[in-house]
């Protein structure tokens, strides 16, 4: 326990010495976290389902890399079937999406988060969120009774008529989609109205950590884009239970309008993926550089423009599918709007570590790393948003190593730097520094390697979920490869060090990093309250009144 | 959605400034906040029914404005009384809903309990009267999609009894409520019995509803000599309005020519150009059968919102009927209110786009 | 229409620390009678104008009157007039996105749907016959 001494949010300890009092030691028994009404717990319990989600897709997303080793020119001597291979694709963008990247930082970090950020006891709505893990639980159900009954095979995008005619379990993985949607609403409604009502004195919106107008942002998306993705599956299973024919053009339905249907969620969906990792990325940068954050107010805004910037361009998936002309051009023309919160955030992102003093920390490595690929995700995307360009470079691996720069490269390795720099606030423990970097130097090399490769097979006409390709296209084939098993070595570091520290970690300081929000300045782990009263709340990113105790190995807030 | 949890023991050590009454959520500061944060919830809960049902309101704009004379056509054979009962039927719904609030807040419990009952008998009702209009066009093979059959005239109509299944899970639930009151009655509970008969009498005016709408239809039929399943659908216009034989002239060549219609259709991939012509076959599962998938959809859908609504009111008659709410908390009520509301307002909608087409 | 009490609306933040004071501001009697009313005669209405031909203008026709109605249960069965500015903008801002999203689709709808080829195998297929008919026996 940390001897810092600050009278308003000293943590809420027993008055018998020697017995800590923490949300992990609150009560104990399996009921004690299967339904449990805390949020810090649920989020904990979140985090152990995406991170098992996640690593479901990455084993499937090997076995995609090891089956294009060779160029596969016979069919009945690749290692997969052809089939097979389809599945296996499906599969790891269906996972990864749905039950990985959507739940990962929002449900899992932003339930842990979000209350202790903003100075309350929980959520607003404490068995809604246990509901909506649940809800998650059972739509993950129904992924996978659709990976064990073997035979989905429409791209995770379910798009018609193909997904009409498939023979594999189109309707139990659109009922999961279902479920998951209105997981993931919840969540966002849950989040939304604590933000707006819940806000002890003095937490005005400006004074709100960057995290939380992130979540607030991506909140926003979730409940204005899910519910249309739920009646687009909806209708999708009637199609194949009822034969309705909305989308189904032997019956004079148009397949268009499902694509219509599907990206007016899930582009914005892109936009869940990478806006909580923004917002992790700001508070990395912040307290890392121990230098306030350069421009809250854009950074805010920028937030919050993304959001609903997100919902004016999705049919830029579509320029290929039929579109009429003046619509891609419309759409064209709007995507590249996005481009400019995108900018002013990785710029102030760099004006914030300007004469900072940087500890190149775990988390830090991460949040650089993020900088670097972001950068290269979201300027390839302008690419595609290009008419011309994309007329070229649609559906094939260009735009696979674009968005696998966003979202991997982008909402990943934004996750584990969050993970790591919240790790000591969420289990007690500190990790092995010098282990993290390792893990994030492998993960950053391998995921370079893995998708460089991929923007010059896509250059050169290489499309996507082709289970085989021409011989000239091995050599990168093979380098995405290598680069794939080495990112999967340099997760099992990031694994091996966080497990090694719940083991053999040394106990975590309160505030370890020298953050000035409030998570940190409860104790680690936090109590089962959070707070016991109202803390104060003064400018999250003023690091002037911050100091090192170098008894305790913390930082704290100078009266 | 913000029902309280009682406080366990241990927070109250940290509340010393406050006292928490049952019905506070420990995490909440006082009953305004409380209030507030589920009203809020709801509102945003709202949003997401909003933009849920745009999905079908789009795909009912694509085709209307696709192939408006197959809305022209199959408007004909839906009720438009039957409709316009059931518009009433929820627009008294909704007063009553809005009269429980109040009775809610003013802690008038018997006015509650009664206003939230009479709202669940006005949700039977309603399904009731829906149950008849489906029964009677599944009968005629009115199905969504693929599954729908060509009208002809003179064609029999289906001898399965739609509506009985319809009215099977209404049956089973009226005889459970019952057998709940005679439970109440015979403990002399009065708690159960002040939930038990609301709960009768929804379920009884079920089959209110499933008269009512057997009335009206068998009226629209009756107009009409011969009861085939063309007919019928131009049956009901013959009843009241001077100006329906217009929309009749529209469509009845559609079902009269079908034989040229054949030629016209056989080997040409028929653009929208050609379909808005009134000669084109709209009879038939792209067409019609289209329509009746988005009818079934939105109005489906809706139902499922009303069910879910009445499980809801029946959660509240309960908790009425334990004296839990007052002008501190109200939330439940008021929110499920709202929630209700929507379905109304949806509703609205849906009428004149299904029902008033001419 | 004045609310009855409609003071205690403060900002959405503020959640009246202090002031526990009644939140509650039942609607009375007559002005629900009011609103039903109303709404019922915009129903009769609507059924009344449908038996005009208007063409094109009756399906703008029955949607404006619809949106009457949907804004009186709105503004007073849901007491939208006398709730947080917030809760408003929140259902309205619901209408924008529902408008972008019809918008958009319509619009590109508008344009591709010369290219939307039906297929012509299934036409023939879906031809009146007696044999569809006995399907529903």
């Amino acid at each position: 326990m940390s001897v810092v001494t600050n009278p308003v949010t000293m943590p809420a300890t027993h008055p018998e010495a020697g017995k800590e009092d923490n949300y992990l030691t609150h009560s104990s028994g399996f009921l004690s976290w299967a339904l449990t009404l805390d949020h810090k717990r649920i989020g904990m319990m979140y985090l152990v389902g995406v991170m098992s989600a996640f690593a479901l897709g990455g084993v499937l997303a090997l076995m995609i890399r090891l089956h294009l080793w060779t160029p596969n020119l016979e069919a009945n001597q690749a290692w997969l079937l052809n089939k097979t291979y389809n599945q296996v694709f499906t599969l790891h963008g269906a996972v990864m999406v749905f039950l990985f990247i959507i739940p990962s930082i929002p449900a899992a970090l932003g339930n842990f988060l979000l209350p202790i950020m903003l100075g309350t006891k929980d959520v607003a709505f404490p068995r809604l969120n246990l509901g909506s893990f649940y809800l998650w639980i059972a739509g993950a159900i129904f992924f996978l009774f659709s990976l064990f009954a073997t035979g989905l095979d429409t791209g995770w995008t379910f798009y018609t008529p193909y997904s009409i005619e498939s023979q594999g379990p189109v309707i139990a993985a659109t009922l999961g989609v279902f479920i998951l949607g209105f997981s993931s609403i919840f969540t966002g409604l849950n989040f939304i109205v604590t933000i707006n009502t819940m806000r002890p004195p003095g937490m005005t919106w400006f004074r709100m950590p960057l995290f939380l107008w992130a979540v607030y942002s991506t909140s926003i998306i979730q409940v204005l884009a899910t519910p249309v993705l739920g009646i687009t599956m909806l209708l999708l299973a009637a199609e194949k239970l009822l034969g309705i024919g909305i989308f189904d053009s032997r019956l004079n339905g148009d397949p268009i309008a499902f694509q219509h249907f599907f990206w007016f969620y899930s582009h914005p969906a892109v936009y869940i993926m990478i806006l909580p990792a923004m917002g992790i990325i700001s508070e990395l940068m912040s307290v890392h550089s121990h230098k306030g954050i350069f421009g809250y107010r854009m950074i805010a805004y920028s937030s919050v423009a993304i959001a609903l910037f997100g919902f004016l361009v999705w049919g830029h998936h579509m320029f290929t599918s039929g579109m009429a002309d003046v619509t891609t051009i419309v759409f064209s023309a709007l995507t590249f709007t996005v481009s400019i919160p995108s900018a002013i955030k990785v710029f102030n992102w760099i004006g914030t570590m300007y004469q900072g003093t940087v500890s190149l920390n775990t988390p830090m490595v991460y949040a650089l790393a993020f900088i670097f690929l972001f950068t290269i995700g979201g300027l390839t995307g302008l690419f595609l948003g290009a008419l011309s360009t994309d007329m070229h470079l649609h559906a094939t691996y260009f735009v696979i190593a674009h968005f696998h720069y966003v979202m991997m490269g982008g909402t990943l390795i934004a996750f584990l730097g969050g993970l790591f720099h919240w790790w000591p606030k969420m289990t007690g423990k500190m990790f092995n520094d010098f282990g993290g970097i390792l893990s994030a130097s492998i993960i950053f090399v391998g995921f370079n390697l893995t998708f460089l490769p991929q923007f010059v097979l896509g250059t050169r006409g290489m499309p996507r979920r082709y289970a085989s390709y021409k011989p000239e296209f091995q050599l990168l084939h093979q380098l995405s490869t290598i680069g794939a098993l080495m990112l999967g070595v340099g997760l099992l570091v990031a694994l091996l060090v966080l497990l090694h520290s719940l083991f053999y970690g040394s106990k975590a300081p309160k505030n370890p990093w020298g953050g000035a929000t409030l998570e940190w300045e409860c104790s680690s782990p936090p109590p089962h309250d959070n707070f016991s009263s109202a803390p104060t709340v003064g400018d999250p990113y003023d690091f002037s009144k911050i100091e090192f105790d170098p008894k305790t190995g913390s930082y704290f807030k100078k009266k | 959605m913000t029902t309280a949890v009682a406080p366990s023991p241990t927070d109250h050590e940290h509340d010393a400034h406050h006292e928490h009454p049952a019905w506070l959520a420990h995490h909440f500061d006082d009953a305004e906040q409380q209030f507030d944060a589920g009203k809020l919830g709801m509102w945003i809960f709202l949003v997401t029914e909003v933009l849920f049902f745009s999905g079908m309101f789009c795909a009912y704009a694509l085709y209307r404005n696709r192939n408006p004379e197959v809305f022209e056509f199959c408007s004909t054979f839906l009720n438009e009384k039957l409709g316009a009962i059931n518009t009433g039927v929820l627009l008294f719904s909704s007063l009553t809903m809005a009269w429980a609030v109040r009775a809610s807040q003013l802690k008038q419990t018997k006015t509650l309990i009664g206003m939230l009952g009479a709202t669940l008998g006005c949700a039977a009702i309603f399904l009731g009267v829906k149950a008849v209009e489906y029964s009677h066009k599944w009968g005629l093979g009115l199905f969504p999609g693929k599954y729908y059959v060509s009208q002809v005239e003179g064609a029999p109509h289906s001898t399965v009894p739609y509506l009985w299944y319809l009215c099977i899970p209404a049956l089973i639930l009226l005889v459970a409520f019952v057998l709940y009151y005679v439970y109440a009655f015979v403990s002399a509970s009065k708690f159960h019995l002040r939930v038990a008969g609301p709960l009768v009498v929804a379920a009884s005016c079920f089959f209110g509803g499933v008269k009512l709408g057997q009335v009206l239809e068998a009226e629209e039929s009756h107009g009409d000599s011969h009861a085939s399943a063309g007919a019928d659908a131009h049956g009901h216009e013959h009843s009241d309005h001077a100006g329906h034989d217009h929309a009749k002239e529209v469509s009845a060549p559609s079902v009269n020519l079908l034989g040229e219609a054949e030629v016209v259709t056989h080997d040409v991939a028929v653009s929208p150009a050609e379909t808005n012509t009134p000669e084109s076959n709209v009879n038939q599962k792209g067409m019609a059968g289209l329509f009746f998938s988005i009818y079934y959809c939105m109005t489906g859908v809706h139902a499922f919102h009303i069910l879910g609504g009445m499980a809801v009111i029946t959660w509240l008659i309960v908790k009425s009927a334990r004296f839990e709410f007052h002008s501190k908390y109200y939330g439940p009520v008021d929110n499920v209110g709202l929630y209700w509301h929507l379905v109304d307002f949806i509703w609205i909608y849906l009428f004149p786009l299904l029902y008033l087409i001419t | 229409m004045s609310a009855p009490t409609a003071d205690h609306t403060s900002d959405s933040h503020d959640h009246g620390h202090g002031h526990d004071g009644d939140f509650s501001h039942p609607m009375p009697i007559w002005m629900l009678l009011a609103v039903f009313f109303a709404l019922l005669l915009l129903t009769v209405a609507t059924v009344y104008q449908s038996t005009f031909s208007l063409g094109n203008l009756e399906v703008w026709m029955s949607l404006a009157i619809a949106t009457v109605k949907a804004g009186l249960v709105i503004a007073f069965f849901m007491h939208l007039l006398w709730d947080k500015p917030l809760n408003a903008i929140i259902i309205f801002s619901s209408l924008i996105f529902v408008a972008l999203f019809l918008g958009f689709t319509m619009m590109d709808a508008q344009g591709y749907r010369e290219n939307l080829i039906m297929n012509p195998a299934l036409l023939e297929d879906s031809q009146p016959a007696a044999v569809k008919v006995e399907l529903s026996k």
